[in-house]
């Protein structure tokens, strides 16, 4: 479904991803990991092109990522991404927020994109929501609100890129809920977050990245296990001691 | 046509030209110190806890800032003469013009800078023993002033531009003088065209030395 | 102070003709107004344009927009407009320079509402590019990601959150427009400074004919600010206080 080779970027002098390969299968859960700076969120974002790589290439369900010729808005419209912030859009409502990327790309009709909105509303447990503002609701359920959002396109596969770093404690667990249902479900998944928990549970592999780098690409008894690389066991040693 | 133009007219006219220039840089720099002096004083009157002397400044700041600035020209022009008694020059006018008036934009450029001072320095200020006016002038405003620097430049260049404006009772500044070397030579484009590049070209230069300035701190 | 007040100039004819001095005021104030709202319609257009320029990825674009700023806000409002009225005409192809320098009505007006409407344009599009930047950087990626095009993004998410947030500053230079409309009386636009003058030498009444004109200014800008305020009023989003579309909620 996603195949990464060789990717590398560089921000000016600096090299940000070195020579990152991987693949993801259909259904297959990915949790990638590792400390702040080692390129994690910018390898999720290169995968649906919104940052740019300069070597190697990525291909979704068949498609290259970095050919000239890609029509990246009709690929991304298939690839589903959750934001760290959320980025719901604050002057639209919740329902505007659902619909507007049905109606003005898929090109649904207001009334079959409404239903699908409504849909996925419900399965997030905010149906009673709708017609209220990004502004009115909690960091958890705006996060619910854009996992909706991402999935009302129907995606292939969806990108999560630290989805619940910018949420206070109590509020994590009803977006991984969500997480956990979607991935049970077989679909396609692509997570950077620090939730070893939710890698336990549901990741088929775990990616341990450091500094710009693919550490360690494992199955997730494996990684759990016995992590090969002495960064890794230091990095599972902190983030698990608390 | 372009073609059409003759420029040397510019050359021949440059020292007349020069002598313009020379009383708007005046009436700029004069607008500006005056400007930011009464200014000053005027955001320290806005922020007292006097309430009419707090009123007053407030509209006196908010009058000069609503009235377009050549009716201010224009009303001064008028004014003071019939208050002094004596006819006053358009240049002199213009002088006492600028700096009334600048001073209310200067003041509400303070006024913030005032308040962008943490409460935390202004307490550390009296703690070690000022008064209100020592606190002001060695803790308070040399940190408002350098804090609003970039934004008190920036309104110069605007003062700078809007000089142009004595125009409307004939004070002889740049634009006037290459009004009159356009008349005398018949050359009033060329004349035009001229006085736009030197007003850009020392705006721009100094709008982005502003840019650099406030970039590097 | 020795000064003969009176204040019912107005009413009085003025010198050689049937109109009386409210007319005259009048007028002026018809062709402030026409010359403010019609600029400041332009410069809404054009500011938001270049503005968004500005911001586009794409260099060329984005170097043309800043020069547009920089051009227009670097030299005197009342040499741009020396400079349309008459080196401009200068410019054109000959038969059309003749017409418009002979022939092309209301030329006073037309040429100072281009002027006014360009210069205030370069200080809209400051606003909006400030607006657009302002606005977290995964507002872009978010559109991007549903699958927008960037045109589309611009529309649907950027444009309407950043234009939200420019309202309070767009007030002011909404008030700006009317007090810069005074300087086209240089080039012999009637409006309320040109007839300012013109009643003040007529009628030698200087402080009543000031006092009227000042008085008609102020009403501009007031009604100019109310306005905005309404329209900030009817644009703000639910949940979010005015003027912050930029920030994040955690809670």
């Amino acid at each position: 479904m996603i195949e990464l080779n060789n990717v590398s970027k560089w921000y000016g002098q600096s090299q940000v991803l070195d020579a990152c390969s991987t693949r993801v299968a259909k259904g297959e859960v990915i949790v990638v990991c590792g400390p702040s700076g080692s390129g994690k969120s910018t390898l999720i974002k290169c995968v649906n092109g919104l940052e740019v790589f300069q070597q190697g290439e990525i291909t979704v369900n068949g498609i290259s990522v970095g050919a000239a010729q890609t029509d990246l808005p009709k690929l991304r419209a298939q690839v589903g991404m959750v934001f760290q912030h959320f980025e719901l859009f604050p002057h639209m409502s919740i329902t505007e927020n659902l619909t507007i990327g049905q109606i003005r790309v898929l090109g649904r009709s207001k009334e079959a994109a409404l239903a699908k909105a409504l849909g996925l509303l419900d399965r997030v447990g905010l149906k009673e929501h709708a017609s209220k503002h990004p502004g009115q609701l909690s960091g958890g359920q705006q996060q619910r609100v854009a996992i909706a959002r991402a999935l009302c396109m129907d995606p292939v596969c969806m990108l999560f890129d630290e989805p619940t770093s910018a949420l206070d404690p109590e509020m994590i667990t009803e977006v991984l809920d969500v997480m956990v249902e979607l991935a049970k479900e077989g679909m396609t998944m692509m997570c950077v977050t620090h939730e070893m928990g939710f890698a336990r549970k549901v990741a088929n592999r775990v990616i341990f990245m450091d500094q710009g780098r693919i550490v360690e690409d494992a199955p997730k008894d494996e990684f759990f296990g016995t992590p090969r690389s002495e960064r890794a066991q230091q990095f599972l040693s902190k983030i698990l001691s608390h | 046509m372009l073609s059409d133009f003759d420029f040397s007219v510019i050359a021949d006219s440059l020292p007349f030209l020069w002598s313009g220039l020379q009383f708007t840089l005046k009436l700029t720099l004069t607008a500006m110190l005056g400007g930011i002096f009464l200014g000053t004083l005027l955001a320290l009157a806005r922020l007292s806890s006097v309430a009419p002397l707090a009123t007053a400044a407030t509209w006196y700041i908010n009058i000069m800032r609503s009235i377009p600035l050549v009716m201010v020209i224009l009303w001064f022009f008028l004014v003071i003469p019939l208050l002094t008694g004596a006819p006053m020059g358009a240049e002199n006018s213009a002088l006492v013009t600028f700096t009334l008036f600048e001073a209310a934009f200067y003041a509400e450029i303070m006024r913030a800078g005032i308040q962008s001072v943490t409460r935390g320095q202004v307490a550390a200020g009296y703690a070690i023993g000022f008064s209100y006016s020592q606190n002001m002038r060695f803790v308070i405003l040399p940190q408002a002033f350098r804090n609003m620097l970039p934004v008190l430049l920036t309104q110069t260049i605007v003062l700078f531009q809007d000089t142009s404006l004595v125009y409307a009772i004939g004070a002889k500044d740049l634009l006037k003088a290459s009004e009159i070397a356009g008349k005398n030579y018949n050359r009033p484009v060329e004349m035009v065209v001229f006085v736009a590049l030197v007003y850009f070209v020392i705006c721009f230069a100094l709008s982005y030395t502003v840019k650099r300035l406030s970039r590097r701190r | 102070m020795n000064y003969h007040w009176n204040w019912g100039i107005f009413l009085e004819p003025v010198k050689g003709g049937d109109e009386t001095y409210l007319d005259w005021l009048l007028t002026g104030f018809g062709w402030t107004l026409a010359v403010s709202l019609s600029a400041w319609l332009m410069a809404l257009m054009l500011g938001i344009l270049v503005g968004t320029l500005r911001t586009t990825p794409s260099k060329p674009l984005a170097a043309l927009a800043a020069a547009w700023v920089e051009l227009f806000r670097n030299i005197p409002l009342l040499v741009q407009m020396f400079l349309w009225f008459f080196v401009v005409p200068e410019l054109l192809p000959r038969e059309l320079s003749l017409w418009v320098k002979q022939d092309m009505p209301a030329k006073e007006f037309i040429t100072a509402t281009l002027c006014l409407g360009l210069f205030t344009s370069s200080r809209v599009a400051e606003q909006v590019r400030a607006g657009i930047e302002a606005l977290p950087s995964g507002q872009r990626m978010a559109g991007l990601a549903l699958g927008f095009t960037l045109p589309q993004t611009y529309r649907h998410v950027l444009l309407p959150c950043a234009l939200r947030m420019v309202v309070p500053p767009l007030t002011s230079e909404f008030m700006n427009v009317f007090k810069n409309s005074s300087v086209a009386f240089a080039i012999g636009v009637l409006e309320l400074t040109f007839q300012a003058r013109q009643m003040q030498e007529d009628s030698e009444q200087g402080i009543e004919t000031f006092f009227a004109v000042t008085l008609l200014y102020f009403i501009c800008a007031f009604t100019a600010n109310r306005v905005m305020a309404l329209i900030e009023r009817r644009t703000r989003v639910p949940g979010q206080m005015a003027g912050q579309m930029a920030g994040h909620q955690t809670t």
